[in-house]
């Protein structure tokens, strides 16, 4: 008996200190713990599996200016396009832009919550994300090194989130003044699920069918770098087509209907201009390098068409107009938007100058042949703006100007203005404009056919703001 | 009693008020106003669409003065208010039949 006890014993210690053993195998060495710092410091992918002190947390400059980004993106739209927009209607509808812009946030944000952020970055289908992420389950601190080895993911997808915010509400651009307010939310609803969450997860998803940077399996190898088709050619041809469905305001081309504040639109500008570099710098989902190159790019592009749209209006019109200067720099912005990561300093002043002419005559010419009323040209400056962008993206990406498309890409982009990349910039573009319109139009009849779009003349007479919400922007003369 | 109305440039309304004070009349209401009369509007645009501006603000000044001070008055304003370029203005003058002071109801000339 007394053998068999000191057997089992000596049994114990051997395991005991094999299991030490082993333990002492994984304990990370100096090598492992230094090349996880330098890792994080260089944005890159964790090269050791041993578990350092910093095994699953985030880096924490890399959070901070994420989270940073995510509230200049939020900035973008409350109040950045709500003054934006909200100068530039009557002064009978300036709160029916605020009360839009604020509905969307929170529709949006449930719908993110629900089941966007899924559908949008988990994987799947090239088309759809799968539905794992439903209530934003198991999203916690922890990177999900798929789309940042150093950002928690709740953050993540809380900066993805304000893109999905403002790209609706680019929209209430060209349909301001004149659409009912629960018929906006709708549309709204079905426009995120219909054209943003298959149309973000098929550019930005791990596995999309677009997503030229990261998935070396996308079938269009298109490169966006924060959302040129995604933000601003989604919402732009949108818009397009649901005012045209909408119909014009009353009595527009006989009554005036110029902007109550261009005071306000300049103050909303000037927000969006800064809120759009947690936009494009953002879009690194780092503080590296390629965010650094964006924020240059972002910078140069917009003062450029900021000074180019203005100077137009002078060599034609005769007087350089502060609308001017706000339309040049939004279109700068949106131009640049799918570019920044991916062109140089010089690419960014091309772009400038074409962000500061085309869209100008968009806006100045092509709309009064057509005659349709985007009341705020959204499809002048974010459609003709964002599909510039993406083309252009094309014709300027450059290697020096981001290493990482040399990761899957190393045979299209030839740092020459006809590399293969243009072509499939140009697919790209296609599809985006064929699922915005089409998913729109249906949408918009459906709407127009059940619930109806507009409000009643006396309503819209009146304007929006005591009608549809009790309320007046403004007391007293 | 008269009553004085005149429409002015709004630039111009602090040269008549100091103008009137100088003469002795402490009163007078000021309204800013909209129309047009000779002088033509302006042209304002915002990206494509062109709009043409009629009404230009201008401003009303309302006095009422004794008799014996109207013409003095008249004057002043005219005076005060010219710049010999269109859009300067009118000045319309009629007969006021009665005047109260509400605190005092004193009447006629004592109350203007």
């Amino acid at each position: 008996m007394k053998k068999l006890f000191l057997i089992l014993s000596f049994t114990f210690l051997a395991a005991l200190s094999a299991i030490n053993a082993v333990a002492e195998d994984k304990k990370p060495t100096v090598d492992d713990r230094l090349a996880d710092i330098e890792a994080y410091i260089n944005n890159g992918a964790r090269q050791t599996n041993a578990p350092t002190a910093i095994a699953t947390s985030a880096g924490p400059g890399h959070n901070a200016w994420m989270m940073t980004s995510s509230a200049l993106v939020l900035f973008m739209t409350l109040p950045g396009l709500f003054l934006f927009y909200g100068g530039l209607v009557r002064r009978k509808n300036i709160l029916s832009v605020i009360a839009q812009c604020f509905g969307i946030a929170g529709v949006v944000t449930i719908l993110w919550w629900l089941c966007g952020y899924s559908m949008v970055f988990h994987s799947g289908s090239p088309f759809l994300g799968a539905l794992d992420w439903k209530f934003l389950k198991g999203i916690d601190s922890t990177p999900n090194t798929d789309y940042a080895a150093w950002v928690s993911q709740n953050v993540f997808s809380m900066y993805q989130l304000m893109f999905a915010i403002i790209t609706p509400a680019l929209i209430l651009g060209a349909i301001a003044e004149r659409m009912k307010f629960s018929a906006i939310i709708l549309f709204v609803i079905g426009w995120m699920f219909l054209v943003y969450f298959p149309l973000a997860h098929m550019v930005w998803g791990i596995d999309g069918f677009m997503n030229g940077v990261w998935n070396a399996g996308a079938s269009i190898k298109a490169i966006d770098f924060a959302g040129g088709t995604v933000v601003h050619m989604s919402s732009g041809w949108s818009a397009l087509v649901l005012c045209l469905i909408l119909g014009p305001r009353m009595g527009f081309g006989k009554v005036p209907m110029p902007p109550h504040s261009m005071v306000l639109c300049a103050v909303g500008t000037g927000m969006l201009w800064v809120g759009w570099y947690g936009f494009n710098a953002g879009s690194a989902v780092a503080a590296d390098g390629v965010a650094a190159n964006a924020f240059m790019t972002t910078t140069l592009a917009t003062a450029v068409a900021s000074f180019v749209w203005p100077l137009l209006e002078y060599i034609i019109r005769g007087k350089p107009s502060i609308l001017g200067f706000c339309s040049g720099a939004v279109a700068g912005l949106v131009v640049v938007t799918p570019a920044c990561g991916f062109i140089t300093a010089s690419g960014a002043i091309i772009v400038g100058i074409l962000a500061g002419a085309i869209p100008y005559l968009a806006c100045a010419f092509l709309k009064a042949k057509l005659g349709y009323d985007d009341a705020l040209d959204t499809f002048g400056v974010h459609a003709v703006g964002g599909t510039l962008g993406a083309f252009i993206t094309g014709v300027l990406a450059r290697n020096s100007a981001n290493a990482n498309l040399a990761t899957n890409l190393g045979k299209i982009v030839t740092d020459s203005p006809g590399q293969p990349l243009v072509m499939e910039q140009l697919k790209a573009m296609a599809v985006t404009v064929l699922l915005a319109v089409v998913a729109t139009a249906i949408l918009g009849f459906a709407l127009k056919f059940t619930i109806g779009l507009r409000p009643t003349e006396d309503v819209e007479n009146q304007g929006l703001d005591l009608a549809e919400h009790g309320e007046e922007g403004y007391h007293g003369s | 009693m008269k009553k004085i109305e005149a429409v002015i440039k709004p630039f111009k309304l602090e040269e008549v008020k100091d103008a009137l004070h100088e003469i002795g009349i402490e009163g007078m209401t000021v309204t800013e106003v909209k129309g047009f009369g000779r002088q033509k509007g302006h042209t304002e645009i915002y990206r494509g669409s062109e709009y043409t501006v009629d009404f230009l603000p201008k401003i009303k000044i309302e006095i009422v003065v004794t008799n014996a001070k109207a013409q003095d008055a008249i004057k002043a304003i005219i005076s005060a208010a010219k710049t010999g370029k269109i859009g300067d203005g009118k000045v319309f003058v009629s007969s006021v039949e009665e005047s109260i002071r509400i605190r005092t109801e004193e009447r006629g000339e004592a109350a203007v």
